[in-house]
């Protein structure tokens, strides 16, 4: 395995580890974290004692001046920390992207401030303790008299403590690197439309107009013969007489298009909803509530203009939570509400069914979630056991 | 009877002109698109407009809509609008125009069973309504509360009313006495509180308002 921080360089052989360049590695990470917050206690420290023995009026102006200074310095004492994290971690620590518009504006420069300020004060005195804990203790417990009998466990201490200081010090410089990482890293929403993003984006519009594709295909093509077929088929039936054994068959023949037919005409409709594409997302899922064995009161009230993609997500969305209320929900009645809060479509499905349903357990729930997600989405599901049963999803819709 | 056919699939549009001219109708003409066919009925008004809904040129439901807007300019005009898929908030457009009067919605299976298709142009062409089993279905199915109250066998005579049977072909399709079948019928307007005694084709559209107003 490769080593890339000081958590994954301990755990090895103690001695292979006292060989690598670890330990001083975590030592000259905390060393500059004391010595950094050192520097800040004189830099801010000596201004402070002003703002407390000067007059009122250099109270204030200090203070102001204090407090932008520490907001200013903020983004450069995370630099760095970014910087600084190396010593520790090969893997170097990107800034989150800049977003348009003024730095301030960014919840990752705030966040940079706020960690500074925690290294500078908090984080630092842990460093320089760390730092006493493993070595000016053990040197003050030499120190003792060595002609005192009662002296001696504490030198053991001393000895112990010094010997353990390589794994105390990179252990805490792990845990501050971790800490490093987490707070001053990019966060997946600020990633923003990445690359990911967009290739997700990409796939899902090129899926749905192929499906769309294949559904035009089986409508003009085998749809339409099939239909086309049964008009042969029943203009042959007219020139057999009736009770004949040709009539019969040709009856036979017709039936069993008919459920072809049947067939086929769903597989379509699972492909590319018509109604959804004529007469928009509130009638579709009328017609898919009217299809649920589970009566259902529908309540759509959305903008006739809902971007497309959206319009299909919040369809196979409704569709598939009115399949599971159907299946599984055992609900004497279920409800459907939809509504646009400023940029968002709200979903709501609810039912008095039995409740427990769990997305873990193998429903549509999983893959539910994961259309939601991919439109940029989120899903809530309430279904105590014993119902009653809540389903909740946003869609952004810009 | 002079008919207007629109249907883009050509296989399926001569189908459609055979099968009519078997049962010795005139098709004065037979197109491709919508506005073709608003244009060919302008030009020469035909006794009925047999119709497909998914047609050139945006390939949506042109078909329909060309059909509302016929309805709309000419309410007498009987119009036969054939369907690949149930879709129930079709088949209502149609209804609203022109009272239902002389309005059909079928699934293009249908036509296969050749006599009962004939049956449906006749009774369109004759000011009737005719839906599509499938539709009334669905619009049943809306309606739960008050349906349920009906027996199994009521329930059959309701679907068959709906979609524009009268009591004869109800009796033979169930295979019941004319008498049974009016006895059904009366129970069915008692429990559903319709408006009692409506005959023949008011009928048909009694009953079909009653199952939309429960929206």
């Amino acid at each position: 395995m490769r080593i890339a921080t000081a958590w994954q360089a301990m755990d090895q052989r103690p001695l292979r580890f006292l060989l690598t360049l670890w330990p001083w590695r975590s030592l000259a990470y905390l060393l500059t974290g004391a010595a950094l917050g050192v520097m800040l206690i004189v830099v801010f420290g000596v201004p402070s004692s002003a703002l407390v023995l000067g007059g009122p009026a250099l109270a204030v102006g200090t203070g102001v001046a204090l407090v932008v200074a520490v907001i200013a310095v903020g983004p450069l004492l995370a630099a760095l920390e970014r910087r600084r994290l190396r010593l520790v971690d090969d893997e170097p620590l990107p800034a989150p992207p800049r977003p348009p518009g003024s730095r301030w504006r960014a919840p990752a420069t705030w966040r940079a401030v706020g960690f500074a300020l925690l290294a500078a004060t908090g984080l630092a005195t842990l460093d320089a303790g760390v730092l006493g804990l493993s070595f000016v203790l053990p040197v003050l417990l030499f120190a003792s008299p060595t002609d005192d009998p009662n002296a001696w466990p504490l030198v053991i201490v001393g000895v112990l403590l010094l010997a353990a200081a390589p794994w105390t010090v990179t252990s805490w410089a792990g845990a501050r690197a971790a800490l490093t990482r987490t707070v001053l890293g990019p966060r997946g929403v600020e990633l923003g439309p990445g690359i990911a993003d967009v290739g997700t984006r990409r796939l899902i519009g090129a899926f749905e107009s192929e499906r769309s594709r294949i559904e035009r295909d089986l409508h003009d093509g085998a749809q339409q013969r099939l239909v086309a077929l049964g008009v042969s088929l029943g203009l042959a039936r007219l020139d057999a007489p009736d009770g004949s054994a040709l009539a019969d068959r040709l009856d036979d023949a017709r039936d069993q298009l008919g459920v072809a037919l049947a067939e086929l005409r769903d597989l379509v409709r699972g492909l590319d909803p018509r109604t959804l594409a004529d007469h928009g997302l509130a009638a579709a899922v009328e017609d898919q509530a009217a299809r649920c064995p589970v009566p259902v009161e529908v309540d759509v009230s959305l903008p006739d203009r809902l971007p497309p993609q959206v319009a299909t997500t919040a369809y196979f969305v409704l569709t598939e939570a009115l399949t599971n209320t159907g299946r599984h929900s055992a609900a004497r009645t279920a409800s459907v509400t939809g509504r646009r809060h400023a940029d968002q479509v709200i979903l709501e499905v609810r039912d008095d069914g039995r409740g427990g349903a769990d997305p873990a357990a193998g429903s549509g729930l999983a893959g539910l979630a994961e259309r939601v997600a991919l439109a940029g989405g989120r899903l809530r599901l309430s279904s105590p056991p014993g119902g009653p049963t809540l389903l909740r999803v946003e869609l952004p819709c810009g | 009877m002079r008919v207007i056919v629109a249907e883009d699939s050509a296989l399926m549009r001569e189908g459609l002109v055979g099968l009519l001219e078997r049962f010795s109708h005139t098709v004065v003409a037979a197109v491709g698109d919508a506005p073709a066919l608003v244009g060919a009925v302008r030009r020469d008004r035909p006794d009925l407009v047999l119709t497909d809904v998914r047609m050139p040129p945006r390939n949506a439901d042109d078909g329909l809509r060309a059909a509302v807007e016929l309805r709309s300019a000419d309410p007498a005009l009987p119009v036969l609008v054939l369907s690949q898929f149930v879709e129930p908030v079709a088949a209502e457009a149609l209804l609203d125009t022109g009272d239902g009067d002389g309005v059909g919605y079928l699934l293009k299976d249908r036509v296969a069973d050749v006599t009962a298709f004939a049956a449906a142009v006749e009774r369109v062409a004759g000011g009737g309504t005719v839906l599509d089993p499938e539709v009334v279905r669905r619009l049943v199915r809306r309606r739960r509360d008050p349906v349920g109250r009906l027996s199994p066998r009521e329930r059959e005579v309701l679907d068959l009313m709906a979609q524009g049977r009268s009591n004869t072909e109800i009796a033979a399709t169930l295979v019941l006495s004319d008498a049974a079948v009016n006895k059904h019928v009366r129970a069915v307007f008692t429990k559903l509180d319709l408006p009692a005694e409506s005959a023949g084709h008011r009928r048909v559209l009694a009953v079909l308002a009653w199952l939309r107003s429960g929206q």
